[in-house]
């Protein structure tokens, strides 16, 4: 079992009050906390042996270089991939997915789900490919009646919760002769991945929802697919060698890493990956399920608190369910607006998220503008969910129009 | 000061010169020759707010004002605010109204999220000015 009051001794953050109440942060699906631990390591690369990566032969440098390489080795080792060379450092989770677009041309017809995040959707109609919404339920039949050269599709929807059957779609994709493209943005801090078992071509995270700093991202890709791709980005630290009119890359994945690369980052993201394998998955997942089912126990309570979810009929995977909704939950609350809502909240210091969560189409889906979302961290506990009813109630009483 | 105020919920909770109906669908097709209706909706689809705003104008003279949307608090009182405001102001009292002037009207001080709720119903009737003078074809 999870001890949540020693898990939130290490995060300096929870300590913060705001207006004399303590702070209750349930917006980790924006951006978790970090542990002393990660603020500890990223402090020491600055105040001992900060150098550029990759560059240079002093022993400074070879010492950043080395620490880079082996957080790039602890990646690998966090999602069982095969070879360190297909793990990709990026700015954020949303420059991986850019990275991957980036080689897609107008020919190519990329199959997306209604769940995605905006991150998922827009660099592929930068590219004027041709996009297909699926439902889940309609998957096979797409694959089935068009040539899609990929899906990309999220792990755990950051509104709903709800974990698509990933390893089907990726069957049934590679069946039809597509490959698959798996946002693990809200997937990475919640459930254990191994890439190599998933069959999946590229799955992207970033290391700020993981308890991790901000600034870094993976891009992991199977090591045929990255030798296919070019790079996005030109620049030093990504070429072997310049002719007059041309250049020749690097290997993989110094190709895709162009200029100076977030060494303290990534070591900072290497330190979370340490720092979290301390907990057991099995006890993480237990636990969290145990706060968002008591979170929908007593959110449902509340008169006019609706919890978002698909309709059963389109909610039915190719075969089998959609899994309990994880890391979030969202809900509309009758006549008070969510902006209103979390801006009341938040003066008591509890912190949710209001808007469309860069999810327009499954807002659009389910008729609505905007709603609430509460997510969790292992840091969190049954006592802070249980202040909710009552604020929720106290908002709905400074704007109650009747 | 707080943006929960009690004047801006009176006006979020008794809305002024909200209707349904434009001033155009209100007076009907027997107006006088010198009147002008203007309509325009304009909405924020990063949070779903949407305000509708119409006009009645005679010259340069805002006669009527009504209004009609969803959104939050801010939005809503503001619009609310705005059309009591304008009633009888002339059309470049609208046309110089500005993002301080908004502010001080609302009597808070609003921070970058919530300043585009504030500005929406301010946004809708300057777009809706913005046919006037033009010729008022029906």
């Amino acid at each position: 079992m999870l001890d949540p009051k020693a898990i939130r001794s290490q995060f300096p953050l929870l300590l913060r009050e705001i207006s004399g109440e303590p702070i209750v942060y349930l917006d980790s699906a924006a951006t978790s906390q970090k542990p002393d631990a990660v603020l500890e390591a990223m402090m020491n690369v600055y105040r001992t042996s900060n150098a550029n990566a990759h560059r240079g032969m002093h022993p400074l440098a070879e010492e950043a270089t080395q620490q880079y390489e082996k957080a790039r080795a602890t990646v690998q080792k966090f999602l069982n991939a095969k070879y360190a060379e297909e793990i990709v450092f990026t700015k954020s989770c949303t420059e991986a997915i850019n990275l991957v677009a980036h080689t897609v041309s107008q020919q190519d017809h990329i199959v997306l789900s209604l769940l995605e995040h905006h991150s998922n959707i827009i660099p592929w109609m930068q590219r004027d490919a041709h996009i297909h919404w699926t439902n889940l339920s309609d998957l096979e039949e797409i694959l089935r009646t068009h040539t899609i050269s990929l899906v990309a599709i999220t792990g755990q929807s950051n509104v709903l919760g709800i974990r698509p059957p990933i390893e089907e779609i990726i069957q049934l994709s590679h069946a039809a002769g597509a490959k698959v493209l798996v946002d693990a943005a809200q997937l990475v801090a919640h459930h254990p991945i191994h890439v190599q078992k998933l069959d999946c071509d590229f799955l992207t995270f970033s290391s700020h929802k993981l308890y991790g700093p901000t600034g870094i991202g993976v891009l992991y890709a199977k090591r045929e697919c990255l030798e296919e791709m070019s790079p996005m980005l030109g620049g030093g630290g990504m070429v072997y060698s310049i002719a007059e009119q041309s250049f020749t890359p690097l290997g993989i994945p110094e190709k895709f890493e162009a200029g100076t690369p977030p060494v303290a980052d990534a070591i900072g993201l290497a330190t979370a990956i340490d720092w979290l394998a301390h907990y057991d998955w099995k006890d993480i997942e237990e636990y969290e399920q145990h706060l968002l089912r008591h979170a929908e126990e007593v959110l449902t309570t509340i008169p006019g608190l609706t919890i978002l979810n698909l309709q059963p009929h389109s909610a039915k995977a190719p075969r089998g369910d959609l899994q309990p909704q994880s890391g979030c939950i969202s809900f509309t609350l009758a006549a008070v607006h969510p902006h209103d809502l979390t801006e009341i909240l938040g003066r008591q210091g509890i912190c949710l998220r209001a808007g469309h969560h860069c999810a327009q189409p499954i807002h659009k889906h389910l008729g609505i503008a905007a709603s609430t979302r509460l997510s969790v961290g292992i840091y969190n506990t049954i006592e802070e969910i249980n202040l909710l009813p009552s604020a929720i109630e106290h908002a709905q009483h400074v704007l109650a129009t009747t | 000061m707080d943006i929960y105020a009690e004047n801006i919920l009176d006006h979020y909770r008794n809305p002024r010169n909200r209707s349904p109906l434009s001033p155009q669908e209100r007076i009907g097709k027997d107006r006088p020759e010198d009147h002008q209706f203007m309509q325009y909706t304009e909405n924020n689809p990063a949070c779903g707010d949407e305000i509708t705003v119409g006009l009645d104008i005679q010259n340069t003279h805002v006669c009527t004002i009504s209004w009609d949307g969803t959104g939050c608090a801010i939005s809503q009182a503001a619009m609310s605010m705005l059309s009591e405001q304008f009633t009888g102001k002339s059309v470049e009292d609208i046309e110089n109204f500005s993002t301080e002037d908004m502010l001080a009207l609302l009597g808070v001080n609003l921070g970058p999220r919530r300043l585009k709720c504030a500005l929406l119903g301010l946004d809708a009737l300057k777009k809706a000015m913005k046919s006037h003078g033009a010729a008022d074809e029906d």
